[in-house]
């Protein structure tokens, strides 16, 4: 038990302080490494919860995925991040107190749950004995859910299409094969037939 | 040193209120913008995942995979629209997205 305590703090803290680097940091690069290891020990938050497919699936779709796909942006990107950052101090004092009024609110619901704790379990609930937690997920997920997860699937598809058409371009001086137009190309288009007098050859006309 | 639903509560309350924080105070920049949406979403995973723990019950989890799904979907698009925008504008200063107002 005091083995997980100490997990559960030492995850805890990593993860604030690296979300609170996450939006201090000066170089956005330092910005999105930051986020990767909020992510990981979230992760690592959820296998102490007993959620270890959904740990897996944040490691692979946020570190591996995401998180990457932010890192591209940013490096493709040529932006003077410092003049970005110029006006950081002028919302501080609003941005600073919403955040501290919204805090006092989260935690005072925490701490109504916790006085509503009672009759509940103080501990995560194992799995039924013999089923692993990607198991139960499938059980629930492609009998009940299947809507939603295909629905999920949608969202993605969209997304996907969406992503492609907005940063396709046609540049100008780019000369791209045709197949369409090889392939209906007739004889007539290629090749000119010409009569050709003997003894004057094609001099008079060119 | 009984690790209860209400931990797992106020860490996530500390990583929403510290996404929205970023919100604010990085609002020239928008890719800090949408890692703290980011981080506002990953606070919403934590908390359903531990109701879904503590109340043994798994549709907390099935949720928790939606919310990752739209991020993903989110973080795309959005990157996809400043991509565009870089094309377009030469910077992704927030306070010149005015090309809209008419």
């Amino acid at each position: 038990m005091i083995a997980s305590a100490f997990a559960f703090y030492a995850l805890a803290a990593t993860a604030v302080v690296s979300a609170f680097g996450v939006i201090s940091a000066r170089n956005p690069v330092h910005s999105v490494l930051f986020l990767i290891l909020t992510f990981f020990t979230a992760a690592g938050l959820f296998v102490l919860m007993g959620a270890e497919f959904l740990a897996m699936l944040l490691v692979v779709v946020y570190v591996g995925a995401v998180a990457v796909l932010f890192l591209f942006v940013v490096m493709m990107l040529d932006v003077d991040f410092a003049e970005l950052k110029s006006g950081f101090l002028n919302y501080l004092p609003l941005g600073a107190l919403v955040a501290l009024a919204m805090f006092a609110e989260l935690g005072l619901i925490s701490n109504a749950a916790m006085q509503a704790a009672q009759g509940r379990p103080a501990t995560p609930l194992a799995a039924e004995s013999g089923v692993t937690n990607a198991e139960a997920i499938g059980r629930v997920l492609y009998t009940d859910y299947i809507v939603v997860f295909q629905l999920a699937g949608m969202v993605l598809f969209v997304a996907m299409v969406g992503a492609i058409v907005l940063t396709l371009r046609e540049r100008p001086g780019v000369r791209r094969q045709d197949v369409a137009a090889q392939v209906g190309r007739r004889r007539a288009q290629g090749v000119e037939l010409k009569d050709v007098k003997p003894g004057q050859g094609l001099g008079a006309e060119g | 040193m009984q690790i209860g639903l209400e931990h797992y509560l106020f860490v996530a309350a500390a990583l929403f209120t510290i996404g929205v924080f970023g919100i604010f105070v990085n609002r020239k920049n928008v890719i800090v913008i949408l890692m703290s949406i980011e981080l506002v979403l990953l606070s919403v995973n934590i908390n359903l995942v531990a109701f879904s723990a503590f109340l043994n019950n798994l549709e907390g989890q099935i949720f928790a995979m939606m919310v990752l799904t739209v991020a993903a979907a989110e973080a795309a698009v959005g990157l996809a629209i400043l991509v565009t925008y870089f094309r377009n504008r030469g910077g992704i200063a927030v306070e010149d997205i005015n090309l809209m107002k008419g």
